[in-house]
C-alpha cells in the first residue's frame, strides 16, 4: 500500500517549483528593489500598504471577534480571483462552507460560482477534540496535503487560512503543533503563496491567542472594532509591514454590501489643483457679491447660520443651478429627507425633482447616527466615487457631532474636504450656528473653507429678517456688504439693507424706510416743479413787462422823433426867413448867413 | 488463557454486540516517513494481537490520495480511524504506547 513513495513524493516540489516560476514572472514590478506586492482590491487598503499584501508571503490578520477576520481573507481571495486573476484558497478551520458562502452572498460574493469556475477552492477543515486520543508523535501532513492538493487544483497563487489557531484548542501537545505551524509558515513561503493567516485577539497586549505572530514576521494587520458611545466604529492598523513603508495610522473601515472599505487619511497631500473656472452660486445678486462670477470651481462653501436662516435654500439654488447647467449633484441630507427637501424647495420656486428624474440629481438622506462618524466618511465617499458628481451638499454638518466629538468631526471634514478638492467637486458645507456665535462655525471648520457665506437674522422692529453676507471668499473680490434675503414664491432674492443710524434695517422696517424716502423724493420732486413753475411764471411776467416797456419806449421815442424833426424844420426855416430878411435888407449874405446859422443852433 | 476469559466476563455483552459487526480502520499516512513506517508497523502488530489478524487495516497514502484527506478530516498524520464500528474514533500518532491505543480504539485483548 506505501509502495512507489519516490513518485509520490516527487509531484508536490513539481508543483511548488512552477508556481515559483509562474509567480516571478508575474510579480515582476516595474521597480525591481520594491517588495513585491499582491494587490488586495479592498479599497483603500493597497493605497495604505503601497500596493497590498507581500506577494508569496505570509500576512496576520488579527482581531477580536465580529472584526471582519474572515470577510477580509474572503475578499482577498474573491477580489483576487475576479480582479486580478488569480485564484485562491480558503481553508475555514471554524466556520462550515455553507454558512461561509450564506454570509458573503450578502455581500456580493457569489463564491460558488467561482467554485466552480474553479478560481476558487473552499474547504472545511474540522477537528473535533472528542474524537481523539494521542498515541504518539505525529505531524500536520495531512493538513499540508490538503492545503498542496487544494492548491493544485485551482492554481492557487492566494490562500487563507481562517483561524489557524483552532488547531492548538483542537490538537493534544500544542508543543508539536507551534512546531508544525512553524513549518507550516516556511512551507507556504517556500510554495510562494500569498498567505493571509487569521488568528484572534483576546487580550488588548497580545496580538493572537496562541502567540502565532512570532512566526509571521512580514506583515501584521490589527482589526478593532470598538464602541464609544454607543456607537461602533471598524479600524484598521497595519502592525508592522517588513521591507515596506507603510501608512500607521489608524485607519476607520466599514464593511457594507460591497465589501471592505477603508479610508486612508493620511495618504492624501495638499497638492490638489486649484482651477481657475467659476461656477455660479444659482443666486445672481450672491454671484455678484462674489467678484461678480460666483465660486471658484472645486472650492469648499461653508453656509452657516442659526436656524431658519435659509442655509438649505442656498444649497438648493446651488444644486438647482448646477443641474441647469448638466451637471450633476450628490445632496447629503442628514437631517430632512429626500421628500421633504423636494417639497420645501417647491415652495421658493425651486423644483428639483426633474432633475433627480434625470438622474442629474442624487440624494443621500440619512441619520448620521446610523454608523459612527467613520462610516459617514466613509458612505460619503464611495456615494462621490460611485456617483462622480461636480456639486456636492453636505446639509448640515453640525448634525455629524451627534454621533461624535468636535475632534473626529473636524479631522473628518478635514479629509472630506481633501478628498473633494482633490476631485474638483465644488461643494456646499452648510452649518448650524448657535445664535451669539455667529462667526464660529460649531464644527470649527471655517479655516477649511474657501467661502463662508454668514447668514443671520436680524431682529427690528418686532420682526426677524434674514440676511446674508460674505465673511471671506478666498482668491477673489467680495462685497462686504449685508444684504437681505428674502425667500419669495418665484425664488430667493437678494436685496440691499439700510444701513443708517438706527443700525440694520430690514423687512418691514425696510420698507417703511423705503417709502419714508419715497415721500420724500415725491415732495422734493413737486417742490421742484413748483419752483419751475414760479420761475416760467416770473419769466413770462418779466417778457410782458419787456414787452410794455418796449411798448412805452417806442412810443415815447416816436413823440422825441418828432420833437426833433419838428424843431429841425424850425431851424431851417428861421434861417430861411433870415436870409430873406437879409435879401430883402440888402446886406452881406454871405457873411451873415454863416454867423447867422452859428448863433442860432445854440439857442435851442 | 484464564485471564482472557475473566475479562471476556467482565463485559459480556458487548463482546456479543461487537461479534456480528464489521471492523473499519483506515491508517492514514504521508509517503514512507518513519513516522507512517512506525505506525504501520505498531498497527499491524496491534491488529495481529487483538483481531488476529481478521480485520485488515486499509492503509491511505495521502501523498497519491491527497483528495481522501477531506473525507475524514484528516489534519495530522498518521491518523488511525475506526470508522466501523461506530462512533467514528480517530487516533492521532505512531502509536507507541498500545495501552492507550487501546482504550482509544475501544479494543481489549482476545485470546
Amino acid at each position: 500500500m506505501m509502495e512507489g513513495p519516490g513518485a509520490a513524493n516527487a509531484n508536490p516540489p513539481e508543483i511548488a517549483r512552477g508556481k515559483r516560476m509562474k509567480q516571478m514572472k508575474k510579480a515582476s514590478p516595474p521597480s525591481s528593489k520594491t517588495l513585491p506586492k499582491a494587490s488586495t482590491g479592498i479599497q483603500g487598503l493597497d493605497e495604505i500598504t503601497g500596493g497590498g499584501l507581500p506577494r508569496g508571503r505570509p500576512t496576520l490578520v488579527s482581531g477580536g471577534a465580529g472584526s471582519g477576520k474572515t470577510l477580509f481573507g474572503l475578499e482577498f481571495l474573491v477580489r483576487g480571483a475576479t480582479q486580478f486573476g488569480e485564484s485562491g484558497v480558503f481553508m475555514s478551520f471554524e466556520e462550515l462552507i455553507p454558512d461561509l458562502t450564506a454570509n458573503v452572498a450578502s455581500l456580493g460574493f457569489d463564491l460558488d460560482r467561482l467554485v466552480a469556475e474553479k478560481k476558487l477552492f473552499v474547504d472545511h477543515v474540522s477537528i473535533t477534540r472528542s474524537e481523539f486520543g494521542e498515541t504518539g508523535e505525529y505531524d500536520l501532513d495531512g493538513l499540508f496535503i490538503r492545503i498542496a492538493d487544494a492548491v493544485q487544483r485551482v492554481g492557487a497563487q492566494r490562500i487563507v487560512l481562517d483561524t489557524l489557531e483552532a488547531l492548538f484548542g483542537d490538537l493534544p501537545n500544542p508543543g508539536i503543533v507551534r512546531a508544525e505551524v512553524r513549518r507550516l509558515f516556511n512551507w507556504l513561503k517556500q510554495k510562494g503563496l500569498t498567505t493571509v493567516i487569521t488568528a484572534e485577539r483576546d487580550q488588548a497586549d497580545r496580538l493572537t491567542r496562541h502567540g502565532i505572530e512570532e512566526y509571521v514576521s512580514d506583515c501584521v494587520i490589527l482589526l478593532d472594532h470598538r464602541i464609544r458611545e454607543e456607537i461602533s466604529t471598524r479600524r484598521l492598523r497595519i502592525v508592522k509591514y517588513r521591507g515596506s513603508t507603510h501608512g500607521t495610522n489608524e485607519y476607520p473601515f466599514l464593511i457594507d454590501d460591497q465589501g471592505i472599505s477603508v479610508l486612508p487619511i493620511s495618504s492624501l497631500g495638499l497638492d490638489h489643483a486649484a482651477p481657475v473656472e467659476r461656477v455660479s452660486s444659482g443666486i445672481s445678486r450672491l454671484d455678484g457679491m462674489l467678484g461678480g462670477k460666483g465660486f471658484y470651481r472645486g472650492s469648499s462653501i461653508l453656509a452657516s447660520g442659526t436656524a431658519g436662516t435659509g442655509k438649505t435654500t442656498i444649497a438648493a439654488c446651488f444644486v438647482d443651478a448646477a443641474c441647469r447647467r448638466g451637471e450633476r449633484a450628490l445632496f447629503f441630507a442628514f437631517e430632512e429627507s429626500p421628500q421633504q427637501i423636494v417639497r420645501n424647495m417647491r415652495s421658493i420656486g425651486i423644483d428639483l425633482e426633474p432633475w433627480v428624474g434625470k438622474g442629474l440629481l442624487q440624494f443621500h438622506a440619512a441619520r448620521p447616527t446610523y454608523g459612527g462618524i467613520e462610516q459617514v466618511l466613509l458612505l460619503t465617499h464611495k456615494r462621490i466615487i460611485s456617483f462622480q458628481p461636480s456639486v456636492v451638499v453636505v446639509d448640515p454638518v453640525t448634525n455629524l457631532l451627534m454621533v461624535s466629538t468636535q475632534n473626529e468631526v473636524r479631522s473628518m471634514l478635514t479629509r472630506l474636504v481633501d478628498f473633494l478638492k482633490t476631485q474638483g467637486i465644488t461643494t456646499i458645507f452648510t452649518s448650524l450656528t448657535a445664535a451669539g456665535s455667529l462667526e464660529a462655525s460649531e464644527a470649527d471648520v471655517s479655516s477649511l473653507m474657501d467661502t463662508w457665506l454668514l447668514l443671520k437674522n436680524i431682529e427690528v422692529g418686532g420682526e426677524r429678517n434674514r440676511a446674508l453676507y460674505v465673511l471671506k471668499s478666498r482668491g477673489m473680490e467680495h462685497s462686504n456688504q449685508i444684504r437681505e434675503f428674502v425667500l419669495t414664491g418665484d425664488g430667493l432674492r437678494l436685496l440691499d439693507v439700510y444701513l443708517g443710524a438706527e443700525g440694520v434695517l430690514t423687512g418691514s422696517a425696510r420698507v417703511s424706510q423705503e417709502m419714508r424716502e419715497k415721500a420724500v423724493v415725491t415732495f422734493r420732486r413737486q417742490e421742484l416743479l413748483t419752483q419751475r413753475r414760479e420761475l416760467e411764471r416770473k419769466r413770462r411776467i418779466f417778457e410782458a413787462r419787456l414787452v410794455m416797456l418796449r411798448a412805452e419806449f417806442e412810443a415815447e421815442e416816436e413823440i422825441i422823433q418828432q420833437t426833433i424833426s419838428q424843431s429841425e424844420l424850425l431851424g431851417e426855416e428861421v434861417v430861411q426867413d433870415r436870409g430873406q430878411m437879409v435879401l430883402s435888407r440888402q446886406a452881406d449874405s454871405s457873411s451873415y448867413k454863416k454867423e447867422g446859422r452859428a448863433k442860432v443852433a445854440p439857442t435851442r | 488463557m484464564p485471564t482472557t476469559k475473566t475479562k471476556t466476563r467482565a463485559q459480556p455483552h458487548k463482546r456479543d454486540l461487537r461479534k456480528p459487526v464489521a471492523w473499519n480502520l483506515r491508517l492514514y499516512v504521508a509517503g514512507q516517513t518513519p513516522k507512517s513506517v512506525r505506525a504501520f508497523a505498531n498497527r499491524k502488530a496491534m491488529c495481529e494481537e487483538h483481531l488476529k489478524g481478521g480485520y485488515p487495516i486499509e492503509v491511505i497514502d495521502l501523498r497519491k490520495n491527497p483528495q481522501l484527506a477531506r473525507g475524514d478530516q484528516i489534519v495530522a498524520i498518521p491518523t488511525l480511524v475506526r470508522r466501523l464500528p461506530l462512533p467514528l474514533q480517530m487516533i492521532v500518532g505512531d502509536l507507541p504506547n498500545s495501552v492507550l491505543l487501546l482504550v482509544g480504539l475501544d479494543l481489549r485483548k482476545v485470546a
